[in-house]
């Protein structure tokens, strides 16, 4: 049992707190929040350059290697700055698909470039009404030639138009939601048969609901096995899961640290309103949540890399529901507690609150990994 | 004991329905049933239909140009309105300005001002909160300084719903600087051209412009234009808390809104199945649904006492606070129900008037409870003024 980090896991992470609190103050977060794109290739360069895009890209291929820790750590510190970049589509997400199910020539086309922030990747996988039924596929892949022809819709696709390329799920056989049947496709973006409409997204971000019209993709193009690929997707979107655990309670802390800062100074009736009991008991609450919230993203950040895809899956339900829970409380209270300076576009703390609302809904909601949680728990075979 | 509607008062709610199916304009109706923000054009355009039958003022009595509904017909009415798709009043005039002046105000400003807020001639604003003067509202600084037959007003007020909109607005402000607090207030009304006056717009965490801040430099306002008596101020400011208690529990809306929630569940998939018949988002949806039924009930006990003319009891002050936290857990399964297309957050006019952002609305709806007397000061009142801690 051993919560201490290792040196270099602590220099990692003063590294990446010196980044974000230099290069990502509020102002400059602003600027590219206005900004045509949404994101910053300053930022995505200067990731690169501190190794953050390699941390799940395997050691033959120059990155870390899946680092769970490290991994952690970042989101910790791009939670606390807000970041918009596609960080978590790109370096976690499609890293992580390309690591498990590409061949040695599609892993040397992709990774490396993509650890230095060359190229951008990112899965597209969720359909309208599929909710957070990862099997549920109805974009087809139909055998055409050597290669495969796809059609249908996916959406939300976060920051498809940053991304070069596109991970497209696709159903090459089996039914409307089995798991068996699902294949991955390398798609460029810009491939004929390809259209996005893009939107931002609540919290700042984009995203865009993707077309695919009689898209052709060579043989060269398919990801892994064909008709098997719903393992990795799932693992990776446990290892997504995690990721934003880990990226909430950067945002929960700030958050927490603010409000508590502004009840101090704030003063109504003569006093800060910090010394009215009934507050400070809520901003207890609101430290419980926090701290229950870090131990769950440690044991997402373990367990999301677990060889037993039963475990893992119960463990990163359980922290998903306890950050989602913490996610909504903190968010509610920092603005009430901030009252209208919190309802606030120029406070930081409505644009935390967006995130975390967001956080919250993605990957699953609290609903879902309650539910999930149920499952796993009924088909292990003791009581425990 | 009786919860049914009188026959009167049934006959009553067919003839307000009537009327209200056959005139809510049809696109207004359409935004108001599917959440899409009703543009300012429309809203006034509301208010002139009303008043032309004669309905521009729900709540004043005939001698002033209303309707004289007692308070089951002002409940009633405003449930019928929201179900028809019209938009909610502006309540600035009509149940904030337009009853002190009825209660306090003399014969020549009941003359001037009162028949141009039914008809939607002249809009009001309520200049009340200040950056240092939230929940203290009583340490308010905007200083008004008597000067021959003028005052001239220099302070900031903030949070201002609707100030670049409106032309008049009632301010709280401070006339004796020497007497304690509350004692040295007045309430003055401000002709928002009078040269001196700044809006500038404060953009909420949504990105709605519907609150700003309002600076007043050497702004000279005609000594006319003080309401009842100078450092009386705060007494018609309590009255206004104490005086409306029909609707402020937004019961109406609600049931609307519950409405719709329970329209997006029925359209939104779980599983391949209406996200409606998932036994647990139902039970979270009846949540809401029962709360809601309790807090009618409280409500019309509150009517009620009012038709009696009696003093609601404390049941009367709990409204403010259920009722807002019933319109936010809404709002927040409507964007449960919604899943990660709630985060679509629409920005150009066309979208936004298309789709509404069911985040953004859940967004937008957590003012509620800081609104209006928080819910933590509301919590205060009934500890001091009803529980006696």
């Amino acid at each position: 049992m051993d919560f201490d980090l290792t040196k270099e896991q602590r220099l990692l992470n003063d590294a990446v707190q010196r980044f974000v609190a230099k290069e990502y103050s509020f102002a400059a977060r602003e600027r590219t929040l206005d900004s045509k794109d949404g994101w910053s290739r300053e930022i995505w360069a200067k990731l690169a350059e501190l190794g953050l895009l390699g941390l799940q890209v395997p050691e033959e291929q120059g990155g870390m290697g899946g680092a769970s820790v490290e991994t952690m750590l970042t989101m910790n510190a791009l939670g606390r700055g807000l970041l918009l970049e596609p960080y978590l589509p790109s370096a976690i997400l499609a890293t992580a698909l390309i690591r498990d199910l590409g061949s040695p020539a599609q892993k040397e086309e992709l990774l490396p470039a993509m650890a230095a922030g060359e190229r951008i990747a990112v899965p597209a996988h969720a359909e309208p009404g599929a909710r957070d039924d990862l099997a549920r596929v109805a974009t087809t892949a139909a055998r055409s030639g050597d290669g495969f022809v796809l059609n249908g819709g996916k959406a939300p696709v976060l920051h498809a138009a940053a991304a070069d390329v596109l991970l497209v799920s696709a159903r090459t056989s089996g039914g409307a939601t089995d798991a068996r049947g699902i294949s991955l496709f390398i798609v460029p973006r810009a491939a004929p048969g390809v259209s996005l409409h893009a939107y931002r997204t609540l919290d700042g971000q984009r995203a865009s609901d993707v077309s695919l019209r009689d898209v052709r993709v060579p043989a060269g193009g398919l990801l892994g096995p064909e008709g098997g690929a719903f393992e990795a997707i799932a693992a990776a979107w446990d290892l997504g899961v995690a990721a934003i655990c880990a990226e909430a309670v950067g945002a929960l802390q700030a958050l927490l640290d603010s409000t508590v800062e502004y009840a101090k100074t704030r003063k109504q009736f003569g006093v800060p309103i910090g010394k009215f009991q009934a507050l400070q008991h809520r901003m207890v609450e609101m430290l419980i949540h926090v701290e229950q919230a870090r131990s769950m993203s440690y044991l997402a950040a373990i367990r999301a890399t677990d060889s037993d895809p039963a475990e893992r899956r119960r463990a990163i339900s359980a922290a998903k529901v306890v950050i989602g829970q913490a996610c909504r409380k903190v968010a509610q209270e920092a603005v009430q507690i901030h009252g209208g300076m919190g309802m606030t576009d120029e406070l930081h703390v409505g644009h935390y609150f967006k995130r975390l609302t967001a956080i919250e809904l993605s990957l699953g909601d609290t609903e879902h990994h309650l539910e999930r949680f149920v499952r796993e728990t009924a088909a292990r075979k003791e009581i425990a | 004991m009786d919860l049914d509607f009188t026959a009167a008062e049934q006959a009553f709610r067919e003839e307000a329905r009537a009327f209200l199916r056959a005139s809510v304009p049809a696109e207004t109706r359409d935004k108001a049933l599917r959440g899409v923000r009703v543009p300012w054009t429309e809203f006034a355009r509301w208010q002139h239909i009303l008043h032309a039958h004669g309905w521009g003022a729900p709540n004043w009595p005939k001698e002033f140009g209303g309707p004289g509904w007692g308070p089951v017909e002002q409940f009633i009415f405003e449930e019928e309105a929201a179900s028809a798709g019209a938009p909610g009043l502006s309540p600035f005039g009509l149940k904030m300005v337009g009853p002190v002046i009825m209660a306090f105000g003399n014969a020549e400003q009941q003359r001037r001002f009162l028949p141009r807020i039914p008809s939607g001639e002249e809009w009001w604003c309520q200049g009340y909160s200040e950056p240092g003067s939230g929940s203290d509202l009583a340490s308010l600084k905007t200083r008004a300084e008597r000067r021959g037959d003028h005052y001239v007003v220099n302070g900031q007020k903030t949070w201002i719903t609707l100030a670049h909109h409106a032309d008049w607005i009632f301010c709280l402000v401070r006339t004796d600087p020497a007497a304690k607090a509350q004692q040295g207030i007045s309430f003055l009304l401000i002709d928002m051209k009078t040269p001196g006056i700044t809006v500038r717009p404060i953009i909420l965490m949504d990105g709605e412009h519907e609150v700003n801040e309002v600076w007043f430099e050497d702004v000279r306002v005609p000594a006319e234009n003080l309401v009842g008596k100078e450092n009386q101020g705060w007494t018609y400011a309590k009255f206004l808390l104490g005086h409306e208690r029909t609707n402020i529990a937004g019961v109406a809306i609600s049931k609307r809104e519950l409405r719709r929630l329970k329209r997006i569940a029925a359209a939104e998939l779980k599983d391949g199945r209406p996200l409606i018949e998932d036994p647990s988002f139902a039970a979270r949806i009846a949540q809401v649904e029962i709360d809601l039924m309790a807090l009618e009930i409280t409500n019309l006990r509150v009517v009620s006492a009012e038709k009696e003319r009696r003093a609601p009891g404390p049941e009367a002050s709990l409204l403010k606070i259920k009722g807002t936290e019933i319109q936010q857990a809404i709002s927040e399964l409507m964007m449960r129900a919604a899943g990660t297309n709630a985060l679509r957050f629409p920005e150009v006019e066309e979208e936004k008037r298309g789709e509404p952002s069911l985040g953004a609305h859940y967004c937008n709806l957590r003012k509620t409870s800081i609104y209006g007397g928080s819910n933590e000061i509301q919590k205060n009142i009934i500890a001091q003024t009803i529980l006696g801690l």
